[in-house]
């Protein structure tokens, strides 16, 4: 209409609407299972956890709305908790050792080189999808330092030219 | 950042009928037990430094600020979260305490930016003050370390900025947010050093869920969270205290000036009906008041299409006089009549409706509460004996069951909403009874136990099968009727909805409310201890109106849940003063007070004081006035703060009746649709520009004070008393204080009120007389107004207004947050960021069957005429219904409301329509109209020809 301007009216979706299937269902799934639970928040998120590997952002509304919280809520637990990963895994997560030990022998260049040769930060996932870095500290592993653990294994005086071999798997 | 004008004493009051007495730094003082030592301190002025702590919220015990030294126990407790006991020995300074604070301020000194001398908190920051109060002096760890000083701004709200560089992250928006809003927007995200205030998922402020409430804006002690006004403006330099121009609720403010400009509007932590908290337009929506489309000067014409004259105001008073006197000569005394708003001030409604009766010579006034609550007059009345709500707002706190119907007020009634919320997470069980999915039927934290989703239309039918459960099921409190009620109106009433026709199996098939669901909330409402009904205009704007009203009152009594805190019938009413101006005698059968013109002992009180001789008879209601105008017997009409022409229904029949006047004098701030029609426009004022008083839904009359001079040069009250001069009356008034000695010198409930009395109390709820000097919390304690409450029978009769198939669905309208009533003022404030035009929301089932999509444009057509809106499809509305708001004239939403009424009143029955809706791809035939006209009429006026809102960004 002439007189008027032109608004965009914000769709209203349906909370969960927009999730892909077995988001949906992870998320049901683990609110079914502790729904009853006082403070049944905590554990929905590790059941999402569980069974997605990650508790998808996206899925923030859906739990809200089922819990019947508000998504700050929600969001500011899921936040807390650095257990809770908010993005995707790659298909292997590496552990880089940042601990007093291995820091004495190189860990931070193998660090540096980890991430430049993955294009992420810590807690990022390669381009590619088959990588995640993250950060521990200490593998128990410490008078062979730098180390780091790729799935249940554990890698020892890392060199980047072995880091590099390891990737190219 | 907090009023300027107010202390804050660190935790919240508590009640307690034991007195604690413990000894502060050597001082004896005395508490209620609970209370906090940082309280008790604050109470004999020994201040304890504090960050996290504020008097508006529930202790957090965070920023470690507060801890002080107890005699006998170990460590530094936190003042703030530790409860005073008997013989308790603190010491809030020393220098061990002093070293301590130091260590905490330095950490957070060290990650801040220090532009102190150029932050908008600079003069009322808490950490600035903190830091004084604790005498730091050096920041050890310096300034290089890891910081947040280039933390993004989010300048997304219009009204105000957080500047997260300097958050201290003390958790005090996200508690206001919590606590005070209970909208949850806020949270702390992340932990430690990574820790962030977000909104809601980490978005931008206005992206959230967010409502703009303005607390957290409040609760911030430091500049992150600041208003927009006052990051221009700067710090005010005194407060005045006065009341929301906007809804029912009536909250208090402190309006903060920089001489005659308002910083900013910080709601009144004394403030009785809202406690120092406020919504999005009371707070920040008051830049109509200053927006250039307010028309300043009086202006006049002969026809409506001729051009506006400006013209001085002797002129256009004297102009307005004669038109009123010459009409009268032509077509007699009663072809004349005024209508007076609830929206200006009591003073000022009590003038308008003296004038009419006194000047006028005729009982031809009325007002807008025709429209929305002259149901709640009438039927309160005639069963409780007040036609007024029962209740205070802080009643709802003692409430076990609330149930509300037909209102929606996290919309319409924000604040009081707010409150109400608290309530229910406190556990109070909630029963909502309308036809939309509104905000509290299921909110964060909320859920109502029953959701009764009525057809439009059915009210009356849902009432008495509630009722039905409670006669037949035992659950009538016998002992509460028989002392307070009459009992043969009981007995009658007992008979009547006995009756299995009555019954919810029965009404099931009109009502589309499944029997079991209405026995439950029967049940529920019915047994808990304190139940209190809260209604609005979804139980009033009606066919059957009154007889809903009155079935309220009789569930009500028949359950004993009048007469105490924690129950009641409680009327939101909408406009900030409609309360008031019914209470002023703005109908046409009743003086002020609610007394009939033709009681011989009430008119003679008025005839002596007013020396002039008054009509017996009542006068024209705004609908005969509109029927007369018609058949060519009514020419003269003077309105002072309404839009009839956008806000009565079937706007065709209005504007008809509105083009066959000779003279229409419009008073108001803006050229708005009715002065299209109007021969006189005299410019009002503000409420920012006058004193006076507003009564809010709770009977508080509560003041509004002068900070600005008023654009036009008077007040409203002024204007009527140049005419009631010019027309031969003498009104020689020089302050609004002399109008309320005499409303209270003829008015035996307003007998006690005084402004002197209102500058001491604050507030005070009417009744307030001889018995009551400091006003009535609680109607109809001990016994009912009337004596015996009256039940009345209440049966169910269907509106004539019926779908079929030509007209298959019920158009109902409502209302939206972030505007208000017509609009006028809001769409002229920033709040057309959350609301731009209105839409119709219709279910996805109705929507498939028509092919209408989110966003299409859909025409309306009723039996009265069509209009076109954007659809909006969601599952708030059940299948079969329809549902828009009207704040904006375009829409045309009273094009197809129809001229049915309430039986009793009149009052109109915008919240069923028989509509058909369909897909356009054009504006209707109206509205092409409404265009054409509205762009000649701004013309006329010399008026850009659309109106932008205040500062609005251009689009
Ligand atoms: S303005 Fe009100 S609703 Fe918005 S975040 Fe602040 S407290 Fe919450
Ligand atoms: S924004 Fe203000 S109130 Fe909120 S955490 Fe930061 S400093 Fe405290
Ligand atoms: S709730 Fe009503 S009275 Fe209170 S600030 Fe909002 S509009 Fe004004
Ligand atoms: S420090 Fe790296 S393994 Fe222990
Ligand atoms: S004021 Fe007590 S811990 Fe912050």
């Amino acid at each position: 209409m002439s007189a008027r301007r032109p608004v965009t009216i914000p769709v209203r979706v349906e909370p969960g609407s927009d999730l892909p299937p077995t988001e949906r269902s992870a998320v049901l799934e683990s609110v079914n299972d502790n729904r009853s639970l006082q403070g049944a928040l905590l554990p929905v998120l590790h059941g999402i956890q569980d069974r997605l590997g990650w508790v998808p952002p996206r899925a923030v509304p859906l739990v809200a709305f089922e819990l019947n919280l508000s998504r700050a809520e929600v969001h500011g637990v899921l936040s807390f908790y650095h257990y809770f990963r908010q993005s995707q895994p790659g298909k292997q997560v590496i552990y880089l050792c940042r601990a007093e030990a291995c820091q004495a022998v190189g860990a931070a260049e193998l660090e540096a080189h980890a991430k430049q040769k993955l294009g992420v930060d810590f807690h990022g996932t390669s381009a590619d999808g088959r990588f995640t870095l993250e950060p521990v500290y200490c593998l128990g592993n410490c008078a062979c330092g730098p180390s780091l653990m790729v799935d249940k294994e554990l890698h020892a005086r890392v060199t980047p030219a072995q880091f590099d071999a390891l990737v190219a798997k | 950042m907090q009023s300027i004008a107010e202390n804050d004493l660190g935790t919240p009051e508590c009640k307690s009928d034991l007195q604690v007495t413990l000894l502060i730094d050597g001082c004896e003082i005395s508490v209620p037990a609970g209370t906090s030592v940082m309280r008790a301190a604050a109470l004999a002025d020994l201040k304890i430094p504090k960050l996290c702590a504020t008097d508006q919220l529930e202790a957090f015990g965070s920023c470690r600020l507060c801890l002080v030294q107890i005699e006998g126990v170990k460590g530094f407790p936190a003042s703030c979260t530790t409860p005073v006991a008997q013989g308790m020995k603190v010491t809030t300074q020393n220098g061990e305490l002093a070293k301590i604070r130091r260590g905490v301020m330095e950490l957070y000194i060290s990650d801040h930016p220090l532009d102190c001398l150029t932050c908008p908190a600079n003069g009322h920051c808490e950490l600035q003050d903190m830091a004084g109060a604790v005498g730091l002096r050096e920041v050890r760890y310096g300034y290089a370390g890891a910081n947040h000083l280039d933390a993004p701004k989010d300048e997304s709200n219009p009204y105000f900025t957080f500047d997260a560089s300097k958050c201290i992250v003390c958790s005090r928006c996200v508690r206001a947010c919590d606590e005070q809003q209970g909208t949850l927007a806020l949270t702390i995200a992340g932990r430690g050093f990574d820790s962030v205030v977000a909104a809601s998922q980490g978005e931008s402020f206005m992206d959230s869920e967010c409502v703009s409430c303005g607390a957290c804006v409040q609760a911030c002690p430091t500049a992150t969270l600041s208003e927009k006004s006052l990051i221009e403006q700067g710090q005010a330099e005194h407060s005045v205290v006065t009341t929301c121009a906007y809804c029912g609720v009536g909250c208090s403010f402190r309006a903060e000036m920089r001489g005659e400009e308002v910083v900013r509007m910080v709601p009144n932590k004394d403030g009785h009906a809202n406690h120092g908290h406020s919504c999005v337009k009371g707070r920040f929506a008051i830049g109509y008041a200053t927006h250039p489309d307010r028309i300043t000067k009086p202006m006049i014409r002969a026809t409506i299409s001729e051009p506006w004259r400006e013209v001085s105001w002797e002129e256009a008073i004297a102009h307005a006089a004669s038109e009123m006197r010459r009409i009268q000569a032509k077509y007699g005394r009663d072809s004349i009549g005024g209508i007076t708003s609830s929206r200006c001030t009591n003073e000022e409604t009590f003038l308008v409706q003296k004038l009419v009766r006194a000047a006028f010579g005729n009982n031809n006034v009325d007002t807008c509460a025709r429209v929305c609550h002259s149901p709640t007059g009438y039927g309160l009345k005639t069963t409780l004996g007040e036609s007024a709500g029962t209740q205070t707002f802080d009643s709802v706190m003692d409430s076990d069951v609330i149930m509300v119907i037909g209102a929606n007020p996290t919309d319409a009634h924000p604040v009081f909403a707010s409150q109400m919320k608290r309530r229910l997470r406190q556990g109070a069980q909630l029963i909502v009874a309308d036809p939309r999915q509104i905000d509290l039927v299921r909110t964060p934290h909320i859920e109502a136990a029953q959701h009764l989703a009525l057809r439009p239309g059915t009210n009356v039918a849902l009432i008495n099968s509630l009722a039905h459960v409670v006669v037949s099921e035992g659950l009538v409190k016998e002992e509460f009727v028989r002392e307070r009620c009459e009992v043969d109106s009981f007995e009658k009433w007992r008979r009547f909805v006995g009756d299995e026709r009555n019954s919810p199996e029965a009404m099931e098939a009109v009502t589309g409310v499944p029997a079991a669901r209405v026995r439950a909330a029967a049940r529920l409402y019915a047994t808990a201890r304190n139940g209190a009904i809260y209604y609005g205009l979804g139980v009033t704007e009606h066919s059957q109106g009154s007889t809903m009203v009155m079935g309220i009152a009789n569930l009500a009594m028949a359950t004993g849940n009048v007469g105490r805190s924690g129950v009641g019938v409680n009327p939101l009413r909408g406009q900030n003063n409609v309360q008031g101006s019914c209470d002023m005698g703005s109908f046409p059968h009743e003086f002020p007070g609610y007394r009939h013109v033709s009681e011989d002992a009430t008119r003679n009180l008025f005839e002596r004081k007013w020396q002039v001789n008054l009509l017996a008879e009542p006068g024209l209601r705004i609908p005969n006035m509109f029927e007369a105008a018609l058949d060519g017997e009514f020419k003269g009409l003077y309105i002072q703060g309404e839009d009839i022409a956008q806000s009565d229904p079937n706007t065709q029949h209005v504007t008809a009746a509105l083009s066959a006047m000779e003279c229409i004098i419009v008073q108001d701030l803006f050229l708005n649709e009715s002065a299209k029609f109007a021969h006189v426009f005299l410019p009002g004022s503000s409420f920012l520009e006058k004193d006076g008083t507003f009564t809010n839904a709770e009977r508080r009359i509560s003041p509004v004070r002068k900070v600005m001079r008023s654009k036009s040069g008077y007040a409203d009250w002024e204007i009527t008393q140049l005419l009631a001069n010019a027309l031969g009356l003498p009104m020689n008034y020089s302050h609004p204080r002399e109008i309320m000695d005499e409303i209270a010198a003829l008015t035996p409930t307003f007998s006690g009120v005084s402004f002197a009395k209102l500058d001491e109390l604050g507030s005070i709820q009417w009744p307030c007389n001889e018995q009551h000097p400091e006003g009535t919390p609680f109607m109809h304690v001990g016994s009912f107004v009337r004596g015996k409450g009256k039940f009345m029978v209440t049966e169910y009769v269907a509106t004539t207004e019926k779908v079929n198939s030509r007209f298959p669905l019920i158009l109902t309208t409502g209302r939206i947050l972030s505007q208000y009533n017509v609009g006028a003022q809001t769409r002229r404030t920033q709040n057309v960021a959350w609301h731009d035009e209105d839409r119709l929301e219709i279910h996805p089932h109705d929507a498939d069957e028509r092919g209408v999509k989110e966003g299409d444009w859909v025409g309306v057509q009723s039996r009265a005429g069509e209009t076109v809106l954007r659809a909006q499809v969601t599952t708030r509305v059940q299948p079969g219904v329809v549902y828009t708001t009207f704040h904006f004239p375009e829409s045309g939403a009273n094009v197809i409301t129809t001229e049915n009424s309430d039986w009793a009143t009149n009052c109109p029955e915008y919240k069923v329509t028989a509509v058909q809706v369909t897909r356009v791809t054009q504006p209707s035939a109206w509205q092409r109209r409404y265009q054409e006209f509205d762009q000649r009429q701004r013309k006329l006026a010399g008026q850009p020809l659309a109106a932008e809102p205040d500062g609005a960004p251009a689009r």
